[in-house]
């Protein structure tokens, strides 16, 4: 039993420390925001917060991250800079197939916490570590720079 | 897949009566109350019937509901994965319904004969066809639905129905009476359906050519929305599946005494695969002990019945086909050629390459004894119903298919084989068959997807062109070398033709009127191919639109004015695309930074034009695309914010053919990439800034989904001519090898 600290709420795991906490969320919490894309840390689909740092949740195991804070898009509505984030996404129609996004939007608000007024060379370095099959970058960037004005 | 190819297909479909037009439409109630207008189809499956007996009952049948709630409800007859039409075939709706937009809901149809695509006759998703195919289909479902709620209210009112009128989901009478659609429901209900509808003048759509922000953007945004991959119906196990190292391959032996013992594994079985091959199964409480106990397991392959393909070897052999002319596909005489006073030969080579659609491949299967129900995201339900029937021992009434929201499939999701849908019944029925019960969700992981097969298939180009002293294309002598993606499936019949399969010749040629000679080889191979997002126009643009511009040097002249001169009057579609390209880029006329340069390309697939009109670098030896200009052709553009997504991202993916890394290749039978670490994607420092500019037509709409992708590689390689003097022949790009 592992004891993990999410959006906020000490949750109990009943799985093996091995475990990716992309696993234990989706499959022991049922939280099915975070997504699964490669499972090797190559493609961002997966990504949450630990500590407001955006990692990869697929290579990251439970036991790495007990009593430390875990933020998953679930939790982006209720926060100022996911929210500005999630409204620019649908106000620039970002998603198409939509099945990245959610680490997509993960990675955005850890850039724009750090950073308020991100350049394209900001935003590719932050970004180019989601991969999006649909091509939706060029809405992604407008939308970063969008929520950025907005937070301002 | 082209609807013309599909005629055959569409014309048994519409002789069986499971055309669309065939039927009729009924109205019903459901169960919640309001009205239901859907299909019924004469002598169609058990479940169209039952629903017709029982009209209480949601039918799956229906094309739209309007609730009491004042929801209006629109059952997508088709996947959707990306490319919009849960947001455009509500607007086409929404439109003659007359609906306010904030009332629109969208809903995927399952598996039944009343969503077959109108025009292939079958449930699919694919060809680019949604728009193309079912426009006029669901107008003339929104136009009846709004007649038969002012029928409603006129009654009421007792007033002529003439005489009402409707604004935004509200019928107002000739005294002023208002009833929102929500409160008519349920007398619209008890209407008869109009057998003849009027549709709007263009003039008057309020929604349809307007950029409308798609209905699912902030589920999408927010981790609400549900795709295959999340569903977990009560009970659901996970399985994940070792694969044979080489496609077709069997299991000698296997020793799952490690697997067995992982916590939270339930089952090892073993079950067959795709082709004829064996592989074994690990069945588990989650995705995470499944695949620690597949990663456990000890297999000994036997691999001594199939063909081991090595790349290498296969582009020799194809290179030295190359070299003879194949199966006719269209000719011209050539005999100019030897005497040409210009001449251009190329040999061009093309990869497999693999969909990797965001979401993996999954499939969620519930097996019982008279029954199955499937969850998947799937291209080709009418297929792949019929496949899990098959494979379970069932009727294709006795599956229930759901289709789910996908992640993505350029292609992947739609398969004539079924691979994946039949995979994961086999893994129901052999977890069924060891004592088990419940839905078992086959996941595969990001490896199993890029080494499982179903590629865009490899492809070898020759082509001998000659030009007389002013640059006029005397001879082209062309050949091409690839595996066929229709042999051997349903299609075959009807898309192979003179031993040429369409997808492989299709965009060579047109819109030049060019004396081009044809022929193409049918190479076999142990790889599985498939359609891949734009299909054969992936290669055949990239050749013509190369070859076109290398012409055009060799003359002498523009390129943009060359094209201009190649094609005639009657591809008015074409001229218009380039133009507004050119015009909206400044070609020719604006200055370009240093180092940079421009280049063009025009094709048409899926009978939508788009030319793009691109600004590339080369910056130590590596090249870089900053700009993309698009002049798109579509006819009447439905919903031009999503035009612009799929101009974005198949201009994208097109990029991604170019990037070093983005091929699949195979040494002793297997493939050699894994994930996306070796299998290169586009990423966001790769997006070049895309403009999209659509020309105005009022004409019936045609596909979107696939246009934008083949005209973006051989622009940009135009564009990489000028800045370096070197003719790419190879995808990926090889700068330095070329």
């Amino acid at each position: 039993m592992v004891t993990l600290n999410i959006n906020g709420r000490d949750q109990q795991v009943d799985a093996d420390p091995s475990t990716p906490i992309l696993w234990a969320l989706r499959d022991n919490l049922n939280m099915t925001g975070t997504k699964f894309g490669c499972g090797a840390a190559l493609c961002g689909a997966c990504t949450v917060h630990l500590n407001g740092d955006a990692i990869r949740s697929c290579v990251t195991p439970i036991s790495a991250a007990a009593g430390q804070k875990i933020t998953t898009i679930e939790a982006m509505e209720a926060d100022k800079v996911g929210k500005a984030v999630q409204d620019a996404w649908v106000k620039h129609d970002v998603p198409q197939c939509g099945y990245c996004q959610s680490g997509q939007v993960m990675s955005a608000a850890a850039l724009l916490r750090t950073n308020t007024k991100p350049s394209d060379t900001d935003i590719d370095n932050a970004m180019s570590g989601n991969i999006c099959r649909c091509g939706t970058y060029q809405r992604i960037r407008l939308a970063i720079k969008d929520a950025a004005k907005t937070l301002a | 897949m082209k609807a013309e190819w599909f005629k055959g297909a569409a014309d048994a479909a519409a002789l069986q009566g499971s055309s669309s037009r065939r039927g009729f439409l009924k109205a019903g109630a459901a169960a919640t109350g309001g009205l239901v207008l859907g299909f019924m189809l004469p002598g169609a499956g058990r479940l169209a019937r039952a629903a017709e007996a029982k009209p209480a009952v949601v039918a799956p049948n229906a094309f739209v509901r309007v609730a009491p709630d004042n929801t209006v409800t629109v059952i997508v007859n088709r996947l959707e994965f990306g490319q919009g039409v849960h947001t455009a075939l509500p607007m086409v709706i929404a439109d003659e319904l007359d609906a306010d937009w904030r009332q629109m809901r969208s809903e995927l149809a399952p598996a039944a004969d009343v969503y077959k695509d109108p025009v292939f006759g079958m449930q699919i998703t694919g060809g680019s066809g949604t728009i193309a195919h079912s426009f006029t289909q669901y107008r003339e479902v929104g136009a009846r639905a709004r007649a038969m709620l002012v029928g409603a209210a006129a009654a009421q009112w007792k007033v002529d129905p003439a005489r009402c009128r409707t604004d935004k989901g509200v019928v107002i009478g000739p005294g002023g009476q208002k009833a929102t659609y929500g409160e008519l429901a349920d007398a619209a209900a008890r209407m008869p359906v109009p057998q003849a509808v009027t549709l709007k003048d263009q003039k008057q759509f309020r929604y349809i050519g307007k950029p409308m922000p798609r209905l699912d953007a902030r589920a999408k945004s927010s981790g609400r929305q549900q795709f295959g991959i999340d569903l977990h119906p009560q009970g659901t196990r996970v399985a994940v599946v070792a694969h044979p190292p080489v496609f077709g391959a069997k299991v000698a032996k296997f020793d799952a005494a490690k697997a067995r013992a992982i916590r939270g594994v339930v089952a090892v079985l073993e079950i067959p695969v795709d082709r004829g091959g064996r592989g074994v199964v690990v069945i588990a409480d989650g995705y995470w002990p499944a695949k620690q106990g597949r990663d456990a397991l000890a297999i000994e392959w036997d691999t001594s019945a199939v063909e081991k393909v090595d790349s290498a070897r296969q582009l020799a052999q194809f290179t030295e086909l190359s070299k003879t002319p194949g199966a006719v596909a269209r000719q011209a005489d050539v005999s100019k050629l030897a005497g040409a006073p210009k001449k251009i030969s190329a040999v061009y080579e093309f990869p497999y390459l693999a969909h990797a659609p965001m979401e993996p491949i999954n499939c969620t299967v519930d097996l019982k004894d008279d029954s199955c129900t499937l969850w998947v995201g799937s291209q080709y339900q009418t297929g792949d119903q019929a496949a899990a029937a098959a494979t379970a021992g069932l009727k294709p009434e006795q599956v229930t298919l759901h289709t789910v929201m996908a992640g993505g499939g350029f292609g992947r999701r739609a398969v004539p084989s079924s691979d994946f849908v039949v995979e994961a019944v086999n893994i129901a029925k052999a977890y069924k068959a060891a004592g088990h019960q419940g839905p078992v969700k086959m996941i595969w992981s990001r490896e199993d997807d890029i080494k499982g097969g179903y590629y865009r298939p490899s492809h070898v180009h020759r082509a001998d062109i000659g030009l007389d002293a002013k640059g006029n294309i005397v001879a082209w002598d062309h050949v091409i070398v690839g595996q066929s993606i229709m042999a051997g499936t349903p299609f075959e019949a009807f898309m192979v033709k003179n031993g040429v399969d369409g997808t492989m010749i299709e965009g060579m040629g047109e819109p030049y009127g060019i004396p081009l000679n044809l022929t193409a080889h049918t190479a076999k191979a142990n790889v599985p191919v498939l359609w891949w997002r734009s299909v054969g126009s992936t290669h055949t643009a990239y050749v013509m639109e190369t070859l076109i511009d290398e012409a055009a040097h060799a003359a002498g002249q523009d390129p943009v004015a060359y094209r201009k001169k190649l094609i005639d009057a009657k591809h008015a579609r074409h001229h218009a695309a380039l133009d507004l390209a050119v015009a909206k880029s400044g070609y020719g006329k604006n200055k370009l930074p240093k180092g940079h340069a421009w280049g063009v390309a025009l094709h048409e697939s899926f009978n939508s034009v788009i030319a793009y009109v691109v600004e590339a670098s080369v910056k130590d030896g590596v090249p870089r695309l900053h700009k993309v200009t698009a002049g798109v052709h579509c006819n009447l553009a439905v919903n031009p914010l999503t035009i612009e997504a799929q101009i974005q991202g198949a201009a994208l993916m097109g990029l991604g053919t170019t990037l070093p890394g983005a091929a699949i290749t195979l040494k002793d039978g297997v493939v050699e990439q894994q994930n996306f670490g070796d299998y290169v994607v586009a990423r966001m420092n790769e997006m070049p800034q895309i403009e999209v500019h659509v020309v105005p037509s009022q004409d019936a709409p045609t596909g979107m989904g696939e246009p934008g992708l083949p005209p973006l590689a051989p622009a940009y390689a135009n564009a990489l001519f000028k800045l370096t003097g070197k003719r790419l022949r190879k995808l990926p790009f090889d700068l330095a090898s070329a």
